[in-house]
């Protein structure tokens, strides 16, 4: 059973629209105008259980939304949703106690007492008994190494050290499902990096079921089997990160630096025939520009021995990359047109 | 994990097992609330300092409204039922009264759902409206041991408050001004849920300020308002927060007429915890995430 089950889901919110100046403002006291706002528009998808998945998209995308819906803090305005076998908005008190949630943007410690005091708080919220507390509470400090800090106050604590407790806070009821809504949002490499590795290691052990959203896609690298990708409220992508990257990873760059001053026509001419572009930065530099299935070798074979080369780069397109000329376009269909199209020079560097 | 799974299978699943672990779970809540209580108590007294200043300002009302009743009465024996002596002790009484029963719980809630922190609340499984109830409790407790009492007993050196000679009239007193704090309350969580459907209540929160202050006879006791105004007031809940215990503790009402304004007072708890119900459950399918 898929522990996320959402289909045509859908979310609309009335916003007041104000009238400009004064008269429209004294006409506003009277009359309101409404319009409407879909944030999610018909979106539908599966979880199983056990799998870590990342939920990207621009901002205003519709992600949180999505996330709040999930989490019954939202009541959706159409669709069909269940969570953990849940209906999230219909039996909030109950369900929300088998999910955990952490809000990268928001603290749900209490800023005055002790990180152990609001850990001890929320054992009892969630009704956790005082052995399991104890084991999991253990656990998840010695993990996330927080014996230092479990008995200052939550707002001396650093980001970095708050978010480690955040998750903590989220994890301690063991909840089989879990919600992080940018996670890693201000942290520095270090507990990125910790963070990453610690969701991946509850992942493997626990069998935690995983839904994140983020604008790091190193998160999604390090972390994610699969994506979702959502753009103005509908889904435009979701599989595989591999497959993302094959998809919409429209070739390397290779750069040289020459000893001597090589001009282009030079360059095109040994490269004759392949279907690759150089561009020149000046007459010492210049990069090529491949795509997937041509090997790389190949066109390095052609251009080394016949130009005065002092240094190579290989750049191989990055998920930023793909992510960036995805959002640009704004639509997966133009893009996925374009891939198998001869010429890539529109889908591959908009 | 297994016990997850198959929780997630069957709604529910978490509660099959018999009455003990539900009703230690129960406890466990009911101990969560009470942490409310204790850390929003704790909390207060780590910021008292700014009390003993509130204890300034209180006291400076009373002289004010002292001195402004003195004038009028003048040589006069009685106003509205009440003696020069009575009006003393009610104005005293009443205001050292709102110092307890006083808190910002609708500025609380509106700022939670401005700010989208209400998000947090949400995701937590208790009541949020108990725990914000629990947590100006909390408030009540400090405000009634460190505002109240010290602000009493600077009252009646300042001024000749007459104290109550009679048991039931404390008693009756000490039960409706608990109750004054709940109707208060109530009050205050509808003005701070209406956030839900207003863009801003600040308007509706100060107006609601003014109104408490002046219909439940703070200012003015409600028998001294023109006859038609006090018989309205009195089919409005205010009167309920001061006037009524007021006048339990001046000894204008007294022995059985004490159960007939409780009984008032319960009336109107019990009436306030409809529309605070029905708010509540539809500011849930209002509810609007500010902030993303």
């Amino acid at each position: 059973m898929a522990a996320i089950d959402v289909q045509d889901l859908r979310k609309t919110f009335k916003v007041q629209k104000n009238r400009g100046g004064l008269k429209g403002a004294f006409v506003d006291l009277f009359k309101r105008e409404y319009s409407e706002v879909t944030a999610v528009k018909d979106i539908s998808f599966q979880i199983p259980e056990g799998e870590i998945c990342g939920y990207i998209g621009e901002n205003g995308a519709g992600k949180s939304t999505t996330i709040k819906m999930l989490t019954g803090i939202l009541v959706p305005t159409s669709g069909r949703l269940t969570v953990g076998g849940y209906v999230p908005y219909e039996e909030r008190e109950k369900f929300v106690r088998n999910i955990g949630v952490v809000f990268g943007q928001r603290s749900q410690l209490w800023w005055d007492i002790g990180v152990i005091e609001s850990f001890e708080l929320l054992r009892k919220v969630y009704r956790v008994g005082e052995a399991d507390y104890k084991k999991r509470l253990d656990e998840l400090v010695e993990r996330l190494e927080l014996q230092e800090l479990l008995n200052r106050p939550v707002r001396k604590l650093s980001l970095g050290q708050r978010m480690r407790c955040e998750l903590v806070a989220a994890l301690l009821h063991n909840p089989s499902i879990v919600f992080l809504d940018e996670p890693t949002i201000g942290l520095d490499i270090v507990v990125k990096s910790e963070i990453r590795s610690f969701l991946k290691d509850m992942n493997r052990e626990h069998g935690t079921t995983i839904l994140l959203t983020t604008h790091d896609l190193q998160d999604i690298e390090a972390l994610c089997s699969r994506v979702i990708m959502l753009d103005d409220g509908r889904i435009i992508y979701d599989g595989g990160l591999d497959e993302l990257k094959q998809r919409w990873g429209t070739g390397r760059e290779v750069a040289f630096q020459f000893g001597t001053a090589t001009k282009l026509d030079r360059l095109e001419h040994l490269t004759a025939g392949m279907p690759v572009k150089w561009t020149a930065e000046n007459n010492l530099a210049a990069t090529v520009w491949i795509p997937l299935e041509l090997n790389v070798s190949d066109v390095l074979g052609r251009v080394v021995g016949q130009a005065d080369i002092t240094d190579i780069k290989i750049i191989e397109t990055n998920t930023d990359d793909i992510v960036r000329s995805i959002y640009q376009s704004g639509s997966a269909n133009v893009a996925e047109e374009a891939v198998p199209a001869p010429s890539r020079e529109g889908a591959g560097h908009v | 994990m297994s016990e997850h799974t198959s929780a997630a299978a069957s709604p529910g699943g978490g509660y099959r097992g018999a009455g003990r672990p539900e009703r230690g779970e129960r406890r466990l809540l009911l101990e969560a609330y009470f942490d409310f209580i204790r850390i929003r108590f704790l909390t207060m007294l780590a910021y008292r300092l700014n009390y003993y200043t509130g204890i300034l300002i209180y006291s400076l009302n009373i002289g004010v409204n002292y001195f402004t009743w003195k004038a009028i009465y003048g040589q006069g024996e009685s106003l509205g039922g009440f003696t020069a002596a009575q009006m003393t002790t009610y104005v005293a009484v009443s205001w050292m009264a709102r110092a307890f029963y006083f808190n910002n719980l609708d500025r609380e809630i509106a700022t939670d759902i401005r700010d989208g922190s209400i998000a947090i609340q949400f995701i937590r499984p208790y009541n949020y409206v108990f725990a914000k109830m629990m947590q100006g409790f909390g408030e009540g407790m400090f405000r009634f041991l460190l505002f109240m009492i010290p602000g009493m007993a600077l009252a009646m050196l300042l001024f000749p408050v007459k104290l109550p000679q009679d048991p039931a009239a404390w008693a009756g007193f000490l039960v409706m001004l608990f109750f004054s704090f709940l109707i208060n309350s109530q009050i205050n969580i509808i003005t701070g849920l209406l956030a839900f459907f207003v863009e801003n209540n600040e308007g509706l929160m100060r107006m609601k300020r003014v109104v408490v202050d002046l219909f439940s006879g703070l200012i003015i006791p409600i028998s001294l308002f023109p006859g038609w105004l006090s018989a309205v007031l009195k089919l409005l809940p205010f009167q309920a927060i001061t006037y009524l215990p007021g006048s339990v503790f001046t000894g204008r009402v007294q022995g059985v007429g004490i159960w007939s304004v409780f009984g008032i007072q319960i009336i109107w708890f019990i009436i306030l915890l409809i529309p605070l119900f029905w708010l509540y459950r539809a500011a849930r399918q209002r509810l609007f995430v500010q902030g993303g």
